[in-house]
């Protein structure tokens, strides 16, 4: 099976898409001839065509507009937005539009939309080139908000997310797209959107994570089972709209212990919700407060090296939060 | 090419059946039979004429919350409107989730419209986009109010139809009013058409009054549009002599003189003259349409009176597809 990176992974996917059905097009900024910021679409103009492949003005909303258009009238558009941090200049494109049209008409119309958008640190982008947004998208019922950990599940969310009938955003956690390799079938395979999957069984304690903080996450847990003999269990959530309880509460019912770690923010986050279900869902079975781990509530991820770092979330400090959790 | 005098006619009737419409949408509201009220008196012969130059069931139309003459000029019933203003169950456009006039159709190739304004005109740029991928020689029929023009999503919009070149006509019902603020106060330029020349696209003013003028400019428009020649703007100048809605007091924005002044300038008035003049509307005839229109609304409003409203276990439909 060859391996690949998440970039190609993603690349991949588009390929096979856009091979498999003509509806299917790709709209953005610099995807054509450049290949898109990160070059997750090289090559794809030339292959396909420039009416299939279609370099955008810089107008954000409007893109993501054009593309519900098109979708309305029965087409397949993924739309590349270059950075996480610019889904604000869309957000009432993909919230008060995509996410609520086939809700308010009755379920007349539908919107088979893929909005594309590499977010997270650990490229050195700075306040805007660094933003993790999820949460801001996981209070809007009539959208689907899916992250993959993995080339494996880039390729095959991707698949699903263009052929799903409703609006998915699809967020490409960007410190992965070199960093993560793996195996990736050359075959035509989807990953359902929608259920979460144990990527780590353990017996100590359940972390939940998604995107780059999932691989972290996951070393983190070998360095656990190696020197501590503590046995955590992950949970990849890979879709965090709508989300999959079951899996977290079948997990937490044996672990008895939870933490959840994401690179949004505190306050808000994606974590809150989560712990929330617990709370509520699996409080007989808790044997210690439910914990999150997050960046802390600050603007944004900040560029220079020394600051970035007090900031960011690290293996390390991911390992210490899984040990003080094992020991409590 | 002069218009066939049975279109004329039947230009009338729908302008006649949409005031009789809107009229009797005051009165419900007064009655408090119905909560809301956005009105397209004034608008008639902008929206009626524009919609005639599009091939029904063909072409597509964006249109906004007041074109509720363009709505009945493209095939939605008097029926199908109360059961939207009354919020009931089968109102075509939502099924009562939407407020009054929030239109949509899939199959009479109507976008739904969603109440902020201009963010429409995006997916009428997509669905053109769509068109001509599909080289299937269908136009895309893109209304709003002059307000909607200032939107971000409005120029984006448009230089993204003018840059693709899409078969799109942008139909802009200038009624001088963005709610309670002046055309002086959203615009520098003395006219939206002026707009459409630093985007890169034919942009045309016409006067309101007269639904077959209308027709022709938007006509020639919808032409350049189909053969490939790119998207238009048509500027129509109309005047709003009711608040913007039952919720709004136009005393506190604009005189009272200025409002009846406007009923010198009312397009139903003024078609109704230009027919009789032609010899085409007879005072028999006219009197046909008038009755005609009654006891089509009278009829609609009690089968959708009679209704049901939407089932309370129906609020969790229709979330996915």
């Amino acid at each position: 099976m060859p391996e690949m990176n998440l970039i190609e992974a993603i690349r991949q996917a588009l390929d096979e898409e856009m091979a498999r059905d003509e509806a299917v097009f790709l709209a953005g900024n610099d995807i054509g001839d450049l290949g898109g910021l990160f070059r997750t679409t090289r090559g794809l103009q030339a292959k396909y065509s420039r009416g299939r492949v279609i370099d955008a003005p810089l107008s954000t909303s409007a893109l993501v507009g054009l593309c519900i258009g098109a979708a309305l009238r029965g087409k397949r558009p993924v739309c590349e937005i270059q950075l996480a941090d610019q889904l604000p200049l869309a957000f009432n494109q993909i919230v008060n539009e995509a996410a609520r049209i086939h809700y308010r008409t009755n379920g007349d119309w539908n919107v088979p939309l893929v909005v594309r958008a590499p977010y997270g640190g650990g490229t050195g982008g700075g306040l805007y080139e660094s933003q993790s947004p999820e949460a801001y998208f996981t209070q809007v019922p009539g959208l689907k908000v899916v992250i993959p950990s993995n080339p494996y599940e880039a390729k095959g969310l991707l698949k699903a997310a263009v052929r799903d009938p409703n609006p998915v955003l699809f967020l490409e956690p960007k410190y992965g797209y070199r960093n993560m390799r793996g195996e990736v079938p050359d075959t035509d395979y989807t990953v359902p959107i929608g259920p979460a999957v144990v990527s780590r069984p353990g017996r100590d304690l359940t972390a939940i994570a998604y995107g780059a903080m999932h691989a972290l996450a996951l070393q983190a847990a070998d360095k656990l089972a190696e020197e501590a003999e503590i046995d955590v269990e992950v949970i990849d959530l890979r879709t965090l709209y709508p989300l999959d309880k079951d899996t977290l509460l079948t997990s937490v019912h044996n672990t008895s212990k939870a933490i959840i770690i994401h690179e949004a923010p505190l306050t808000g986050g994606f974590g809150a919700e989560i712990a929330a279900i617990l709370a509520a869902e699996a409080f007989a079975s808790l044997d210690a407060p439910v914990r999150r781990l997050t960046t802390p509530d600050l603007p944004a991820i900040p560029f220079s090296p020394t600051l970035y770092a007090a900031h960011m979330l690290t293996m390390e400090k991911i390992t210490a939060a899984m040990q003080e959790l094992a020991n409590y | 090419m002069s218009l066939h005098e049975q279109t004329k006619l039947e230009m009338f009737r729908v302008m006649l059946l949409a005031r009789r419409l809107d009229e009797r949408a005051w009165t419900l509201h007064s009655e408090k039979k119905i909560s809301f009220h956005v009105s397209c008196i004034g608008h008639e012969a902008a929206q009626v004429g524009a919609a005639f130059a599009l091939q029904r069931g063909h072409d597509w139309a964006a249109p906004y919350y007041r074109d509720l003459a363009l709505m009945l000029s493209l095939g939605y019933r008097p029926l199908d409107v109360f059961l939207g203003w009354l919020g009931k169950g089968s109102d075509p456009a939502s099924g009562g989730r939407q407020m009054p006039n929030h239109w949509s159709s899939r199959a009479l190739h109507i976008l739904p419209y969603s109440a902020i304004t201009a963010a429409s005109i995006p997916h009428a740029v997509g669905a053109a986009l769509a068109a001509k991928m599909n080289d299937e020689e269908s136009v895309v029929l893109a209304a709003c109010g002059e307000g909607a023009t200032s939107q971000g999503d409005w120029y984006e919009a448009v230089n993204l139809a003018a840059v693709q070149q899409l078969p799109i006509v942008f139909l802009i019902e200038n009624n001088g009013y963005a709610i309670s603020t002046p055309l002086k106060r959203q615009l520098r330029v003395s006219q939206v058409a002026a707009k459409a020349s630093g985007l890169g696209l034919p942009g045309q003013t016409i006067n309101g009054k007269d639904p077959f003028a209308v027709l022709e400019m938007v006509n020639q428009a919808v032409e350049l549009a189909r053969s490939g020649s790119g998207p238009s703007l048509v500027e129509v100048n109309v005047y709003r002599p009711t608040p913007h809605s039952s919720d709004d007091d136009d005393r506190l924005y604009r005189a009272r003189e200025d409002v009846l002044d406007c009923k010198q300038r009312d397009p139903l008035r003024h078609t109704r003259l230009l027919l009789e003049n032609e010899g085409l509307l007879t005072a028999d005839k006219l009197q046909r349409f008038e009755d005609e229109a009654r006891s089509l609304i009278e009829d609609a409003l009690q089968e959708a009176l009679q209704a049901p409203y939407p089932k309370p276990a129906e609020v969790g439909e229709h979330v996915y597809a």
